[in-house]
């Protein structure tokens, strides 16, 4: 991106111009599409198929997805910016956009050929289809080199068999990268990737999971029996699976850190506004040092990880290595608004448990961040394996 | 409460000229200064005022249907005015010109001012339309296009909630009192968009960054020949009375006997 602002990192202080100014066209189509209708769609757990196409056609679901395919050929500092603030309108529309954007199109756009990026990303960039990433299966999360999927070849086609578990989207895509072993005895070297369309003869989908939070998302386990498709259909070389599951991590921790800093942000605006209204002991509880207390923490909190993630973006932007920062970023932020959230609660007392105000939907929303695409322990040994690699004698 | 900003115009003209505005964000609280001269305006959020918004998207709907060739943004206001000069580009807008006006002289530019330049500026760059919001959200003063089309002795079609072009005539359908009124007004004219007209888009992403590139020229009002010395003094601006407690009375009679000693009836 012809961005020179984010060599010299100064975008950290100041945002560049247009991404001030996308900033403030995503907050405003979160306060007016998102903020009114995301008490419902977590009530009726409505996957939001107009606000997905209309942010579609805004560019917002194929970011950095260059103009020639269809997207909007921006940074991944501009999408960590749009991607919190339509969290902090509706966490489930901000992991939508997060997944169908890093861990879907990102994969097919760093190791597909151009046949497969113009046949599996344009479609994807309006909004009218999205997809998911099928790595975890039900014997192995963090354990991702374990994958027991496997995947044979016979004559012209590839043959998939196996579950995989905990898919967000699954229920709303169009097509999958799936994970799958070509070569047992090479261990997680012998993993590949495959894209699958969906709905596809072999591939099911198993029942919707009933969350605690981000309830608008699907959530399911893929059924592969027998699922054949072409030998087109494998991405990157045979082998590399698991290392293209990595590298699409890495960048998906960015988007999850920006959807954990828009719930934050969203908590604490609660929050604060509470403090201002209430009225108890005779003044607004905002006066009261506990309360301010809290609301301190709660912005230093989201506003460290929000210069972690920034600065996260802003190395994969330079084509720098971001690792470790993408890793302490998710890490901060989803710390960030599980604090936040629990502490929004707080402030609002009573009226934090009930769903008459957001602050409990928040809390439910954020408990998700620590765990998926990597829990907070994974990254700490991210972290620490990029430390004791900086170190070494 | 709103409180505005600066004028931000867009004019949009076969050339076509919209005007868009800066106004205070809906959501802030607005304060009077403690000298009752104004209301605070330092750290108070502007952005593009709604009706502004509107007449931009109608003048980038325009040109998409092909019968209008440029849209010229203009804004008169300190250098923040850039930036609704910017949001107008990420709509469609084709290029901006920024009328630089700070200090003492942006505290008392109201619609005479504005009208002159827009006005100077519709004859400078031979516009042949001229939109603009009908009103800013936080003055409600609902009188710049007016005063311009009178400055330019154009014809004006006012709360526009639709507008069609009809051979060499411009067909305005304006939302009045009594219902709808359509009228044929030949060009060039001075239209004020309503809140019906459209629904602004949000930019697109690629447009943001088209915006990037496209141009802002400087322009101070002096240079146009535009006296800006304000023919208003504001005496005192005061906050609405607090909101006191109701009265409940049990019959009519005491209703309109209370009314009586209030002096409302």
């Amino acid at each position: 991106m012809a961005l020179g602002g984010c060599r010299s990192f100064s975008a950290l202080a100041e945002l560049p111009d247009t991404h001030q100014i996308l900033r403030q066209t995503c907050r405003d189509f979160a306060d007016r599409e998102l903020t009114p209708i995301a008490g419902r769609l977590d009530r009726e757990h409505a996957f939001p198929l107009k606000q997905v196409q209309e942010l579609g056609a805004m560019g917002v679901m194929a970011m950095e997805v260059p103009e020639e395919l269809g997207g909007a050929g921006m940074d991944y500092l501009a999408y960590s910016l749009a991607v919190e603030e339509i969290s902090r309108g509706c966490a489930s529309t901000g992991c939508v956009v997060s997944v169908n954007n890093s861990l879907y199109i990102g994969p097919v756009l760093k190791f597909g050929t151009e046949e497969q990026k113009t046949e599996w990303i344009t479609p994807f960039t309006t909004g009218e289809k999205v997809g998911c990433f099928a790595l975890s299966e039900p014997g192995n999360g963090s354990d991702a080199g374990a994958a027991s999927t496997v995947a044979r070849q016979e004559g012209d086609e590839w043959v998939l068999n196996g579950t995989k578990a905990w898919i967000t989207n699954s229920w709303d895509a169009a097509a999958t990268v799936v994970f799958a072993t070509t070569d047992k005895k090479l261990k997680h070297k012998g993993i590949s990737a495959f894209l699958i369309p969906m709905p596809h003869p072999g591939l099911s989908l198993g029942k919707k999971e009933d969350k605690l939070g981000i309830k608008a998302t699907s959530t399911a386990n893929i059924i592969l029996e027998d699922c054949r498709v072409p030998l087109g259909n494998m991405l990157g070389p045979r082998g590399a699976g698991f290392k293209i599951a990595m590298q699409t991590l890495d960048s998906g921790r960015i988007g999850i850190a920006a959807q954990a800093l828009g719930i934050a942000q969203a908590s604490l605006d609660c929050a604060a506004d509470y403090a201002h209204k209430r009225i108890a002991f005779g003044a607004p509880i905002g006066k009261l040092q506990a309360v301010q207390f809290k609301l301190a923490d709660m912005n230093v909190a989201v506003e460290s990880a929000r210069l972690l993630t920034w600065k996260a973006a802003l190395l994969r932007d330079s084509k720098k290595p971001f690792t470790k920062e993408a890793a302490m970023a998710k890490l901060t932020a989803s710390e960030a608004v599980t604090f936040c959230s629990h502490q929004a609660i707080q402030v609002l007392g009573g009226m934090g448990y009930v769903s008459d105000m957001p602050a409990e939907r928040h809390y439910r929303d954020a408990r998700i961040t620590e765990i998926y695409e990597g829990t907070s322990e994974i990254q700490r040994l991210v972290i620490a394996g990029q430390i004791l690699k900086e170190y070494q004698a | 409460m709103h409180f505005w900003a600066r004028t931000v115009n867009i004019f949009s003209t076969f050339h076509l000229k919209t005007w868009s505005r800066s106004a205070c964000q809906c959501h802030n609280q607005i304060r009077v200064k403690p000298d009752n001269s104004s209301v605070v305006t330092d750290g108070v959020k502007h952005s593009m005022n709604p009706f502004c918004e509107i007449a931009v998207e109608e003048a980038v709907k325009l040109k998409e249907k092909k019968l209008i060739k440029e849209v010229v943004a203009v804004s008169c206001g300190p250098q923040q005015a850039q930036e609704t000069i910017r949001t107008a580009l990420a709509m469609g807008a084709d290029r901006g010109i920024h009328v630089e006006v700070s200090g003492k002289d942006y505290e008392t530019l109201g619609p005479l001012q504005v009208s002159k330049i827009m006005a100077a500026l519709a004859k400078k760059e031979e516009a042949q339309l001229v939109i603009l919001g009908k009103q800013a959200i936080d003055d409600d003063c609902n009188q710049t296009g007016q005063m311009t089309a009178a400055l330019l002795d154009w014809p004006q079609g006012t709360f526009a909630s639709e507008v069609a072009f009809d051979g060499d005539k411009i067909k305005v359908v304006r939302e009045i009192d009594g219902g709808l009124e359509t009228i044929m007004i030949s060009s060039p004219a001075v239209i004020t968009a309503d809140l019906r007209l459209n629904t602004p888009r949000y930019a697109t992403l690629p447009n943001i960054m088209k915006a990037k590139k496209k141009k802002i020229a400087n322009v101070k009002p002096a240079d146009l020949g535009v006296d800006l010395t304000s023919r208003l003094e504001v005496l005192r601006v005061d906050e609405p009375p607090q909101r006191e407690a109701g009265v409940k009375v049990e019959t009519v009679d005491d209703l309109v006997s209370k009314l009586k000693d209030a002096g409302r009836l």
